[in-house]
């Protein structure tokens, strides 16, 4: 008999029982359907050890590497402590130490911290406000010994969060962060794969930060970065990007704008257009797509159907909260 | 004992290669594909995959009830009998493209043919 600990409340798991017989037993809220391991529903997440290997099947590995696992399909070898998706989050306070203007209308925020911040590049956050508003925000750089996170914060037009870090928030003020989250990130692994990056506007946030873990981790493959927007002043950091193309002989960027004028070196369309025009075949390539859904589900659909496996498409889709 | 058709067929490997394939042959199928849209991808697999699984003889729990419940949402929008001959159509011309037998691909054939009933409703 184990221990399952969740929320510092401890449950016995009897033989034979799975995590979710366990949790439905001692009426701990926890969204389930099938209890076949196909729909998903109950994924958890084990706090400290690797779960059992068969609780894990089918699922993408950025989950695998977290330690996320089916709670139908888990049949506990040791004591557990697990950690449910609706379990409240854990803040810490960091201190603002850059606001500047990356472009017209986004802002690069530089949040630092006493302790390292651990994470995958690609991972988003969530910042609070003293109030209680919470927005989530991609994370742009990759882990540094400074412990400092990065983020690219679009002014929308009417949104509170946006608003307040752009017209209030000073340097040396206080935010509180939530622990990293997402499942949209690099790992080392197949380093000869091609990489298909494609964002749209602060889609940038998450795809630098793959970016620069994927050169850093000395990615071999070709390695192809899409960014677009509607027009020229809303694409930020294009002479870095095209820096880093000089100096990585596998890294490419195309930076796209689907309206008018469009200068000498952009391509001219939608970002999505533009990037599948440049591949017949993506049959073994590794796709991350960020930003704007409507974008997002549209590549995740046309990657696949020009070859890409279901689990080497990874994807963050920035839904704009309507409160 | 003979190996079941599951073994024979070739266990998970065989159900990780068909999947994909077939799931792009139902997304470019203009017949069926609306009962496909809306629905996240990566889910939708999952569950094309418990078919596979099941359709190849596979371990699975799967019961009529399940069938229906499943496919009750579908039924609503008009699935029918065309559709489901539309999948059975891929289901067979995916096997082929992976060179199973045709003796096995009739046998995996069968299994997905007995959920016809269920998964239409009738």
């Amino acid at each position: 008999m184990y221990t399952l600990t969740v929320d510092q409340k401890r449950y016995s798991c009897l033989e034979n029982e799975s995590v979710l017989d366990v949790l439905v037993r001692e009426n701990v809220n926890l969204s389930y359907a099938c209890k076949k391991g196909t729909c998903h529903s109950c994924l958890v997440r084990s706090i400290d050890i690797k779960p059992p290997k068969p609780a894990q099947a089918g699922l993408k590995n950025t989950l695998i590497n977290q330690n996320y696992f089916l709670a139908c399909q888990c049949y506990p070898l040791q004591d557990m402590h697990i950690k449910l998706p609706n379990q409240s989050e854990f803040y810490r306070m960091g201190t603002v130490t850059v606001n500047t203007l990356l472009n017209r209308n986004t802002m690069l925020l530089v949040i630092a911290f006493e302790d390292a911040f651990e994470f995958n590049a690609g991972q988003f956050v969530n910042l609070q406000r003293s109030d209680g508003l919470t927005r989530s925000y991609s994370i742009a750089n990759v882990p540094q010994e400074s412990n400092q996170l990065e983020f690219h914060i679009r002014r929308l037009p009417g949104g509170k969060f946006s608003s307040w870090l752009h017209d209030e928030i000073r340097i040396g003020d206080s935010i509180a962060v939530s622990e990293p989250r997402g499942h949209c990130f690099y790992l080392p692994e197949r380093r000869e794969q091609g990489l298909l990056l494609v964002g749209t506007g602060t889609g940038l946030a998450p795809l630098a930060g793959i970016l620069t873990d994927a050169l850093r981790h000395g990615h071999a493959g070709p390695i192809h970065l899409f960014h677009g927007s509607r027009h020229f002043e809303d694409l930020y950091r294009i002479d870095e990007m095209q820096q880093l193309a000089a100096q990585h002989a596998n890294f490419h960027y195309m930076p796209c704008l689907s309206g008018n004028p469009v200068p000498d070196g952009f391509s001219a369309g939608r970002v999505n257009d533009v990037a599948l025009s440049h591949f017949s075949d993506l049959k073994d390539w590794r796709i991350f797509l960020c930003g704007h859904p409507e974008m997002v589900n549209q590549m995740k659909k046309m990657t696949f159907l020009k070859g890409a496996s279901m689990a080497d498409i990874y994807t963050d889709a920035f839904i704009v909260s309507s409160t | 004992m003979s190996a079941t058709l599951y073994e024979r067929i070739g266990g998970e490997a065989a159900v990780n290669a068909a999947v994909e394939l077939f799931y792009r042959k139902v997304l470019n199928d203009y017949r069926i594909n609306r009962f496909f849209n809306n629905t996240d991808m990566d889910t939708q697999l999952a569950k094309q995959k418990a078919f596979f699984t099941m359709a190849f003889g596979g371990p699975n729990n799967y019961t009529g009830q399940d069938m229906r419940n499943a496919h009750a949402r579908l039924v609503k929008m008009g699935l029918a009998e065309e559709h489901f001959n539309a999948v059975m159509e891929h289901l067979g011309a995916t096997m082929v493209e992976l060179n199973v037998p045709a003796d096995l691909i009739a046998e995996a054939a069968a299994i997905a043919e007995s959920t016809r009933k269920d998964v239409l409703g009738k």
